[in-house]
């Protein structure tokens, strides 16, 4: 789904990494401090010039298309797909065992991991089984999640990404920033240059033949591959099927044409039907990419059959927990697993545009990221995540299935009082700041004494240029304007005084 | 018609000028406005940084001091998103308080919003006119998100573009956030930062004389961005633009900033 060309993406191709040396960019060291790399992020003009560019424009397509399909009723559409993922959550445990029932009854293998470790030791064991040498691998989150491309390298198998944008990240060692639109922090220079040094092409910046030599370099591991991997983006629980969703083709050829088919799937990916699914199609594409639908949608149901000419002799599906169920057991967070991973909130998201995704330190950036991360991984082990937005609303305005993420936000930061991660001297604060605001009294008070500080730190114009203590960092990058001289409700009991 | 103003803790000691606009206006429209004192703030701060304790006690106070009202109006958006979007689920379970939480969200509106649709007022037959003989000036606006929230689309635009003399100027990205968001101004300056320098190349493209903000917290943030930079844009309320076009308020001069900057 990468998209290569524009001209707002023209750079030298050396954006600088946020990472410090042998870092690494979704699994970085816990606990995990985002300022260190969204500090060198809004300094990288190039980085912030593209993924700007690129999340207003897929922002405003959204917007627009949206209006046009949808007209008034986009918040009932919304609505309607929250409910049918808020429900098949609240029922997971049917849906599961209705898809696992079908997708066996259709000839596939269905496991089920708790974590990340045993999805790829499952994934080890049929490569084991079965021989498997070569891989090709469509895009994925999950595997993502659970660092499968190194877990297979490792054990032998030559494994290419094969979604465009992922194939030029793991061209050049880097890792995925969005979602959706995964080199959304490069440029074709970097694209170019990857090719000339990984691949032998000569050095070209235009597009279209930077993606046929792509494409004629794939073309030939899919004939070689043995085993094709994919995610899912979502499971029909009446069929039995894994359904997927591509803009390029390469699912396609990943889940037909080799041997094995391995699907890695996330539980909460499930779908009740056939209906239900036509209502999430209606909305993903036109929310994720701006289109009607991806190029194509695949409806995986089972292994190849009889008389089938094509298609893998065998399908494997792995149902992967990994931190899920945890996040299902509590009543308030549950609805963070409706997320249909479309990327919108990313898309619309002013903190997003400025930081990119590798700020975030983990898997799934963005607003999405900030809730589930802290979720998946510990609140202690990414504190910096829930705070880091300034609960705009964007985000909740674009997510397709209704997910409150600002709200969401706001509680990670009350869990973080109560389980006091947040510092000491900052509950302190909160909590004087509150008492001062409880009374008339007090606050005429706490007022009054801000005011005086203030007003003797301004200069003529009446604005601080260096503000001391909690303020500091307000007056790196702007001015705090001082209290007026006369509060609004001095000049209110003035005026009823004389009246 | 009875209204009691709210006029929140930013405008109350930032930006008082906003404060006396609001009354000005309203009293002009035939409302009788009354304030009282007891008001301190919605609990907005304390209950996005989580302390949802404090939050509680405050929207009781709140939901005390404007018992007795029969309209709350407030001239800042994201106080008025508070009262509206959380004190019902702040005191869902709160006996005594959930049926006076679902009233106080029932009566309060933010400013513009209570012009367009409880005074329906058309501003180009009150005779709004912007002050300075007839010589048109250009203005723009910014679209704090929190009136997004409450469901308003361009209530101000409206507003300002029946105001004789206006010259109104889109901002580009009109819907990105200014980067203001409470504590994440100060915990995490460096994306702020950039957020408002966006904001404000956008401001200082429209080559508007003027930015209607209103939002305290948006104003203090973007006035801040724009005096650091050296810009003599100007930032004020709706409610001072209104105000002065109806002759109800001395315009100001045209020094740096209008609202707050201390004066």
């Amino acid at each position: 789904m990468s998209s290569l060309a524009t001209d707002m993406n023209q750079g030298n191709g050396q954006s600088v990494p946020l990472t410090r040396d042998g870092e690494s960019l979704l699994f970085p060291a816990l606990p995990y401090d985002m300022h260190d790399r969204a500090d060198r992020a809004v300094l990288d003009e190039q980085r912030l010039r593209f993924v700007n560019h690129a999340t207003l424009l897929k922002d405003n397509a959204r917007k627009k298309l949206a209006k046009e399909v949808f007209g008034d009723e986009h918040g009932e559409w919304r609505t309607l797909a929250g409910r049918i993922k808020q429900h098949t959550l609240e029922n997971l445990d049917y849906y599961l065992n209705r898809f696992i029932d079908n997708a066996e009854a259709a000839g596939a293998v269905v496991h089920f991991a708790k974590d990340a470790e045993e999805a790829n030791s499952i994934c080890l064991e049929i490569v084991e089984k079965e021989k498997l040498k070569t891989c090709v691998k469509a895009k994925s989150m999950v595997t993502e999640e659970t660092h499968l491309v190194p877990a297979l390298e490792e054990a032998g198998v030559e494994t290419l990404e094969t979604d465009l944008g992922e194939f030029i990240l793991q061209l050049d060692g880097d890792a995925p920033s969005h979602i959706v639109t995964p080199m959304i922090h490069k440029d074709r220079v970097a694209v170019a240059k990857a090719f000339e040094r990984e691949l032998g092409a000569a050095y070209t910046e235009d597009p279209g033949t930077l993606t046929q030599i792509a494409r004629e370099y794939l073309r030939e591991k899919y004939q070689k591959a043995d085993l094709g991997i994919s995610g899912g983006n979502f499971m029909v629980a009446e069929t039995g099927s894994v359904v997927i969703c591509t803009n390029e083709g390469n699912g396609r050829f990943c889940t037909t044409a080799p041997r094995v088919h391995v699907a890695f799937v996330g539980i909460e990916k499930i779908v009740p039907g056939l209906n239900e699914l036509s209502v999430m199609l209606k909305l993903l594409a036109r929310t994720s990419t701006a289109q009607p639908l991806t190029c194509y949608t695949h409806l995986m149901t089972g292994p190849k059959r009889e008389k089938e000419h094509d298609g893998p002799e065998q399908m494997h599906i792995i149902l992967i927990d990994n931190g899920r169920t945890k996040i299902l057991a509590d009543e308030e967070f549950r609805e963070a697993l409706r997320c249909i991973r479309c990327g919108a909130c990313l898309n619309s998201c002013p903190v997003y545009r400025k930081v990119s995704g590798h700020s975030y330190g983990a898997v799934y950036s963005g607003p999405i990221g900030a809730v589930i991360t802290p979720l998946f991984k510990g609140l202690e082990n990414y504190k910096d995540l829930p705070g880091a937005s300034s609960l705009c609303g964007a985000c909740y305005e674009a997510c397709p299935v209704k997910i409150n993420l600002p709200e969401l936000l706001i509680k990670l930061r009350r869990d973080m009082l109560a389980g006091k991660v947040t510092k000491r001297g900052e509950r302190l604060a909160y909590k004087v700041f509150s008492m001062g605001l409880k009374s008339e009294g007090m606050y005429r008070m706490t007022s009054w004494v801000q005011k005086k500080l203030l007003r003797a730190m301004a200069d003529n114009q009446g604005f601080i240029r260096k503000a001391p203590g909690p303020f500091k960092n307000w007056t790196r990058d702007r001015d705090l304007p001082a209290p007026a001289k006369e509060s609004f409700r001095d000049w209110w009991r003035k005026r009823e005084r004389y009246r | 018609m009875k209204v009691s103003l709210f006029v929140t803790c930013l405008t109350d000691q930032f930006y008082p000028r906003v404060g006396q606009a609001v009354v000005g206006v309203l009293e002009h429209l035939g409302c009788d406005v009354d304030f009282p004192t007891e008001q301190t703030c919605c609990g907005q701060p304390m209950f996005n940084t989580g302390c949802h304790d404090d939050a509680a006690d405050l929207a009781r106070r709140m939901i005390d001091v404007f018992e007795e009202s029969h309209y709350v109006v407030t001239p800042s958006g994201s106080c008025c998103a508070m009262i509206r979007d959380y004190y019902f689920e702040l005191l869902e379970h709160d006996k005594a308080y959930v049926s006076k939480a679902r009233k106080m969200v029932a009566k309060t509106y933010e400013f513009t919003e209570f012009l367009m649709q409880v005074l329906k007022v058309d501003l180009k037959e009150l005779g709004c006119a912007w002050p300075g003989g007839g010589e048109r000036k250009k203005v723009t606006y910014h679209y704090s998100c929190h009136l997004r929230g409450l469901g308003m689309t361009n209530e101000a635009v409206q507003l300002l573009k029946q105001i004789e003399g206006v010259d109104y100027q889109e901002l580009e990205k009109t819907e990105q956030c200014c980067g203001f968001g409470g504590t994440f101004a100060v915990k995490y300056p460096q994306i702020s930062g950039a957020m408002v320098q966006d904001k404000t190349d956008c401001i200082r493209g429209t080559e508007a004389e003027i930015l209607i903000c209103n939002d305290g917290g948006c104003a203090l943030n973007i006035m801040g961005a724009l005096n650091r930079q050296g810009s003599d844009m100007r930032t004020k309320h709706l409610a001072e633009v209104v105000a002065e076009g109806l002759g109800l308020m001395d315009v100001e001069a045209d020094s740096a900033h209008a609202t707050g900057g201390g004066r």
